[in-house]
């Protein structure tokens, strides 16, 4: 339970520039991964779709349902890739964590990136400026101005406050969840390496765990891209 | 800055500019690949399918109409074509009939000819017979008168007197 993080503070000499090696590790694995099984399962495309493609499709059609459930899908299909991408992302992530947690020496090494509230939080800043980003592009600066004093002028502090609050909220969720699950485990893990009774007593709770942690991860994944979505809705519609 | 990141509920490796930094590089980085490799081609090839399938509902409606129109047609020259047989079967049946009476027609002629003809031979030869029997009866009164009455008669008286029996015979009958 007491690893630490392979940690390179102060990088380049600049003191705020600190590096968490196995978080930078963790994110192009994951990244390597969903770009590996997004390409693999778009060669050989057929009209007829056979297996893998099958599977993206359906994933296509789910994310595209997440859409359509908070927007127009006129609008709605400009997200389409970044809902998509997202998805497999977090979801990759928080599997990473779950299949395994590698140790080296006394650092933390292999784990989800997800379990880390930076990561979490830069990709819900990603998300929370690119909502803004696109309620400029596609409502104009006016009409996005305006959004903030609707239905009434005096709640603009609150929708100031809203968006941080989305921000902080939709990175935390993700990495509290995935976090909490991850700390189980390698409690469950030091556990089972304590002993022979550990072991047994450990092994049963572990693999039930294990099980709920990819329900968790799949659940998360789902519930940041639908979150991405509602804000995304907040800011490009017009009935809101 | 580590050690009072660490002491939030944060917690694991506190906040990390750097690997903030990363993050947000690797993945629209990889938001940007994905787009380019995968999701695009995927999505073209579901609008293709789309643009087949429904291409495809096209040219069956288109066919089933042709189809339709054709079994109409079909029928309707099936309709003429069964009108024309029975027109047929009429004209050979009348034209039968008309043949039938023609020939009865003909046969009853035929027959009243030969009827009329056998009739007038009839009468020919009876009146022959007739003429033959007057003549044979003549000379045989002459016969027998003369061996009658020979030599009280001369030939003259007796003449005359022949021919007016005979006459009085053929008016009695």
């Amino acid at each position: 339970m007491n690893h630490e993080a392979p940690m390179w503070n102060d990088a380049f000499g600049i003191s705020w520039l600190d590096f968490n090696l196995s978080n930078v590790l963790m994110m192009f694995v994951a990244s390597l991964i969903v770009f590996i099984l997004g390409v693999t399962a778009t060669r050989n495309m057929k009209r007829f779709p056979t297996g893998f493609q099958n599977f993206m499709e359906w994933l296509i059609d789910f994310i595209k349902g997440i859409i359509g459930s908070n927007m127009d899908w006129r609008t709605g299909r400009l997200f389409l890739p970044l809902g998509l991408t997202l998805f497999a992302y977090i979801f990759v992530a928080n599997m990473l964590g779950v299949v395994t947690n590698g140790v080296v020496g006394h650092e933390l090494w292999w784990k989800s990136p997800t379990a880390d509230p930076g990561i979490t939080l830069t990709l819900a800043t990603l998300v929370v400026v690119l909502s803004h980003y696109y309620g400029v592009k596609l409502k104009g600066g006016k009409e996005y101005s305006k959004g903030f004093i609707r239905p009434l002028p005096f709640l603009l502090p609150f929708k100031i406050i809203e968006e941080f609050s989305n921000t902080l909220t939709l990175g935390l969720r993700l990495y509290g969840n995935i976090y909490a699950g991850e700390i189980l485990l390698s409690l469950l893990v030091t556990m089972a390496a304590g002993g022979v009774g550990g072991f047994l007593g450990a092994s049963l709770p572990m693999i039930a765990w294990m099980g709920f942690s990819t329900f968790i991860g799949f659940i998360q994944a789902f519930i940041f891209v639908m979150l991405t979505m509602v804000y995304m809705s907040h800011k490009v519609s017009d009935d809101h | 800055m580590q050690g009072f990141t660490e002491s939030l509920v944060l917690g694991a490796g506190g906040l990390n500019i750097g690997d903030m930094i990363i993050q947000l590089v690797f993945f629209l980085i990889l938001l940007a690949l994905l787009g380019k490799f995968a999701w695009g081609p995927l999505m073209n090839m579901m609008k293709e399918r789309e643009d087949y399938v429904a291409n495809e509902i096209n040219t069956a409606e288109k066919s089933r109409e042709e189809a339709q129109r054709m079994q109409r047609e079909a029928s309707e020259e099936l309709k003429k074509t069964r009108q024309d047989a029975q027109k047929i079967i009429e004209d050979a049946r009348k034209t039968a009939g008309q043949q039938e009476r023609d020939i009865i027609e003909s046969a009853r002629a035929e027959s009243e000819r030969m009827k009329e003809s056998a009739r007038q031979e009839i009468e020919q030869e009876k009146e022959k017979a007739v003429q033959v029997l007057k003549d044979q009866v003549a000379s045989m009164s002459v016969m027998i008168a003369s061996k009658v009455i020979e030599k009280e008669l001369s030939e003259k008286d007796q003449e005359k007197l022949i021919h007016q029996y005979i006459d009085e015979a053929g008016e009695e009958r």
